[in-house]
């Protein structure tokens, strides 16, 4: 089967103008004929099932969650990238562009990213009218700052909860269209199966994790907004439930899965701190504005430090190495987040990490407290010698700018990061990789779509910070909306789809299958058991660096564990019922095959990208050297049966619009 | 440190449900709370036991799934954090730890400690909106300034993560805090001014359908409330009540 992108043809500023005056539309009066399903309500799933509600469709929206405010991206904490160009600092929707497929190591589809570009603008003014209390500065007007990867300041923000502030939004949009009864909303679902009727997506079936009932879901089209499959890793910065089981079904089902190795991890993390963590917990980047990242100079002061006999604030300027701003002058703390993470792996396993474990650097404050204590004494004609006034007035202005995330960090780590240093390290964090999808959002299954961090189409192999709720609110508000219409419209005629059908009774069937063998299974370990072995493997062998020793080894242990998965997991309790560990089983038979197939994309693209890193592929300074002749594609594997038979297609990628140069932030 | 848990133990909303003593060690203070849990229930199965049931998502205190009335106190005992931001070293070796679910008459229990909140939602759907379409053809985005502080004090209730603790707390298992800080975002902002007065009585008369006793000004929501979400919200949401009501 060949990929058909289904980019419109024509200069790339017009694509989606011309696109939008030439799709089928559906009149308002068939609209309310039209069912559509969405499985998840994140920034992507939210903001689609409010506006497609609001043009007239019958939105299903399902989450696994008690209610569709707690969505994932809720946690998203730094902000939202938009050319608004308010600052006047050179930003345009083609700089937006630009920055996101550079910053994606030129790994994205240009057409896509240009139309995120451009709506991006849209996003603010609509989160605006709907009440989303962004920052503002004193005059009146949003306010902005900077974030990695970019030389113009296009963020917005709302303190460093715009995730929240931004889903908020989206949940009040649905809210008032489930009032309306224009969204029947299914908190406490889980979609464990796709049906194809005649070769298009027409339901799912679902299990109500309060009665552990299995239903039956019709739709003209299905949407799928599930989010990523950070939660491969085990310890990501995902929340504990954020799973890839509806992605991994709709592949299993047809949905070609493109580019599974593209994986973020963030360099601003909270370290690891025991064998019980669960998981890991960002400190937004939008901290390294103003934070700036070091390491002992001397080995000595590094393992001084490690045994506790020594502390960051005894070390001179002189005895630390700001080793981005020594590596990076031209972007210093504010390199893109693959760029920063390695530089501090690299750091620390060259033996300068400053924790227990070894694997932390700094991210200090005290240069940026000063410099606003002394702003503010200027500002307020107060005394310009007074030390502790600087200190307080500074410390003022940076728990404004950042102080839920600095009290988050104290009660996590008992260390009060406005004295101390914060100490961080790299994480898995967002999935840039997912189900491929065509410009329409379609995956290779007709009717169905997959929109936000599910699909793989805007980020390339790393995505750039405020990137993703940009993405996921375009796609939900702005994109999916026109593109689904056009599929709709030749259902216009056709009725309510029956749930009576073989297909749904085969699809229910196979869900109940696997989860009677769970529950038979008497098995000797818990799901965590399997989850935290996988994460293991992941984590050491297709985390921040890779090679091929590693990956084919990982490929034998994830299989391995997938079969001993089967032969040993115990589920208690009841399938009729309530029943965490069942819902957890679930998830995680999905990561024991996502992670293999994940391993052997990494294996087959011999170079590296973004957050794609082949030890074997480097130039001689370490940076990420990538292949433009041999894999300037996108990797799209169709599932035919098992990970290791998956076969790949690919998608070439053309650029028309940006020449493609190694990156360079330095 | 070797803790005596008291835990609810409920396999389903029409079980009776009873508090259970179990005995855990090895809890390490750097461990979260709900990390000592997920090491008690792994051992717990090890024994043949079934799991506590318990909600949780996010574990970085925003998704407000998280529950739990630890000691007597909704979130435990520290002050300004969910349950899942609570760590072990608010805790001594050999303490006893009582854990309830959130109760209230509006939230029943699903099971063990997960109870149902979507009398929140369903407030929410009553009027927790402002009514453009999300067309995008909207007026730009600075068109209207807005003075920082508004904005700023707009954020602040917006802030609420629609946890339920201000509701378990409260022993009238008021949902005013709550309500009142959404009243109050849309109320301070100039785009939720529009629509003030429906809101807020629709949000109001809603509350009351699902249960929610009332205020009596006791302010200990405002105390156990994770995000410090200000009782100044139920001052503003009264006077915007009281106008609404003259007018309506």
């Amino acid at each position: 089967m060949a990929l058909d992108s289904k980019i419109p043809n024509g200069p790339i500023a017009d694509k989606w103008t011309n696109y939008k005056d030439h799709i089928n539309l559906v009149n308002p009066a068939n609209k309310r004929n039209l069912d559509v399903i969405i499985v998840g309500t994140g920034l992507a799933g939210g903001s689609a099932a409010a506006t497609l509600a609001e043009l007239g469709y019958n939105v299903k929206a399902f989450c696994f969650q008690d209610s569709p405010r707690r969505a994932h991206s809720i946690a998203a904490q730094g902000g939202i990238n938009a050319a608004k160009n308010y600052q006047g600092d050179g930003d345009s929707t083609f700089r937006l562009f630009y920055d996101t497929v550079k910053g994606g190591d030129y790994r994205a589809r240009e057409a896509n990213v240009h139309r995120l570009a451009e709506v991006s603008t849209n996003i603010i003014d609509q989160c605006v009218a709907q009440g989303v209390p962004l920052a503002r500065e004193y005059g009146g007007l949003l306010d902005n700052r900077s974030f990695g990867g970019a030389l113009v300041s296009r963020t917005f923000y709302a303190r460093g909860q715009t995730g929240q502030q931004l889903l908020l939004g989206a949940y009040s949009a649905m809210n008032r269209q489930i009032g309306r009864g224009k969204i029947k909303m299914y908190n406490r679902h889980e979609m464990l199966d796709l049906v194809i009727v005649n070769g298009k997506a027409r339901g799912i079936i679902a299990r109500n994790l309060i009665t552990g009932e299995i239903e039956r879901h019709s739709a003209h089209a299905v949407v799928i907004a599930s989010g990523g499959y950070g939660n491969v890793f085990f310890l990501s910065t995902n929340a504990m439930g954020s799973n890839a089981t509806a992605a991994w079904k709709i592949h299993k089902k047809g949905a070609f899965f493109a580019n599974p190795c593209y994986t973020q991890i963030h360099p601003t993390c909270i370290p690891v701190s025991g064998d019980h963590q669960s998981k890991l917990t960002l400190m937004s980047e939008s901290l390294r504005n103003d934070g700036r990242i070091w390491v002992p100079a001397k080995l000595e002061d590094a393992q001084a430090i490690r045994e506790g006999k020594k502390k960051p604030t005894d070390l001179t300027e002189a005895e630390r190495d700001y080793y981005l701003e020594r590596r990076y002058p031209a972007f210093g703390n504010l390199v893109p987040r693959d760029v920063a993470s390695r530089a501090a792996k690299e750091r620390c396993d060259a033996g300068y990490g400053v924790n227990k474990t070894g694997e932390a650097v700094y991210l200090d404050f005290a240069a940026a407290i000063q410099r606003y204590g002394k702003e503010q004494v200027l500002i307020h004609h107060l005394d310009a010698n007074d030390k502790e006034l600087i200190i307080k007035l500074g410390t003022e202005v940076v728990s404004n700018k950042y102080g839920n995330l600095f009290q988050m960090y104290y009660k996590i780590v008992d260390e009060d990061p406005y004295k101390t240093p914060m100490m961080i390290y790299p994480a898995v964090h967002y999935t840039m990789g997912g189900t491929w999808v065509d410009y329409n959002l379609q995956t290779t299954i007709p009717g169905c779509f997959s929109i936000g961090e599910s699909n793989f189409s805007d980020h390339g192999a790393n995505r750039l910070g405020a990137s993703a709720l940009m993405q996921g609110l375009a796609d939900g508000y702005f994109v999916l909306p026109y593109t689904i219409g056009d599929y709709l419209s030749p259902d216009i005629k056709m009725g309510p789809i029956s749930t009576d059908t073989p297909e749904f009774a085969a699809a229910e069937k196979n869900v109940k299958d696997q989860i009677e063998r769970f529950m038979n299974t008497n098995g000797t370990h818990s799901v965590d058991y399997f989850h935290r072995k996988l994460g293991k493997i992941m984590w050491d062998k297709v985390g921040m660096a890779r090679n091929e020793k590693g990956l084919n080894e990982a490929i034998a242990e994830i299989a391995a564990l997938r079969e001993e998965f089967y032969k040993d997991v115990k589920i208690p309790g009841v399938a009729n019922g309530f029943n965490q560990e069942l819902e957890k089983a679930t998830r995680v038979a999905d990561f024991l095959e996502l992670g293999e197939l994940f391993a052997k994309d990494a294996l087959h693209r011999n170079e590296s990208c973004g957050g794609h890193f082949r030890e074997e592929y480097q130039t001689p300074e370490g940076e990420a050297q990538r292949d433009d002749e041999n894999f300037a594609y996108v990797a799209a594997w169709e599932y035919t049966g098992k990970p290791s038979d998956a076969v790949l297609h690919k998608e070439p990628l053309v650029f028309d619009n940006v020449k493609l140069v190694q990156r360079n932030y330095k | 440190m070797k803790l005596t848990l008291k835990i609810w133990r409920q396999k389903n909303a029409q079980d009776k449900g009873a508090m259970v003593d179990y005995q855990i060690d090895g809890i390490e203070p750097d461990m979260s709370f709900l990390e000592m849990l997920d090491v008690f229930n792994q051992d717990l199965m090890s024994k043949g036991g079934e799991p506590v049931a318990f909600d949780h998502d996010c574990r970085e205190g925003i998704c407000g799934m998280c529950s739990l009335y630890i000691n007597g106190e909704a979130h435990g005992p520290d002050r300004g954090v969910t349950t899942c931001q609570l760590h072990m070293r608010m805790f001594k070796d050999g303490d006893t730890i009582t854990i309830e679910p959130f109760r209230a008459a509006a939230f029943p229990v699903i099971k063990d400690l997960v109870v149902n909140r979507s009398a929140f939602d369903r407030i929410q759907h009553a009027g927790g909106f402002i009514s453009v379409n999300t067309s995008g053809n909207t007026i730009d985005a600075n068109a209207i300034p807005i003075k920082k502080e508004d904005a700023d004090n707009a954020f602040d209730a917006a802030a609420c993560i629609g946890c339920g603790a201000c509701v378990a707390t409260c022993k009238n298992s008021s949902a005013m805090l709550f309500v009142a800080a959404k009243v109050s975002q849309y109320a301070l902002l100039p785009q939720g001014r529009l629509e003030a007065t429906d809101r807020v009585l629709n949000m109001v008369a809603q509350m009351d359908t699902e249960g929610f006793g009332n205020c009596t000004n006791t302010g200990a929501c405002e105390v156990e409330c994770p995000k410090g979400i200000s009782l100044e919200n139920i001052a503003r949401m009264n006077r915007e009540y009281l106008s609404a009501s003259l007018k309506g």
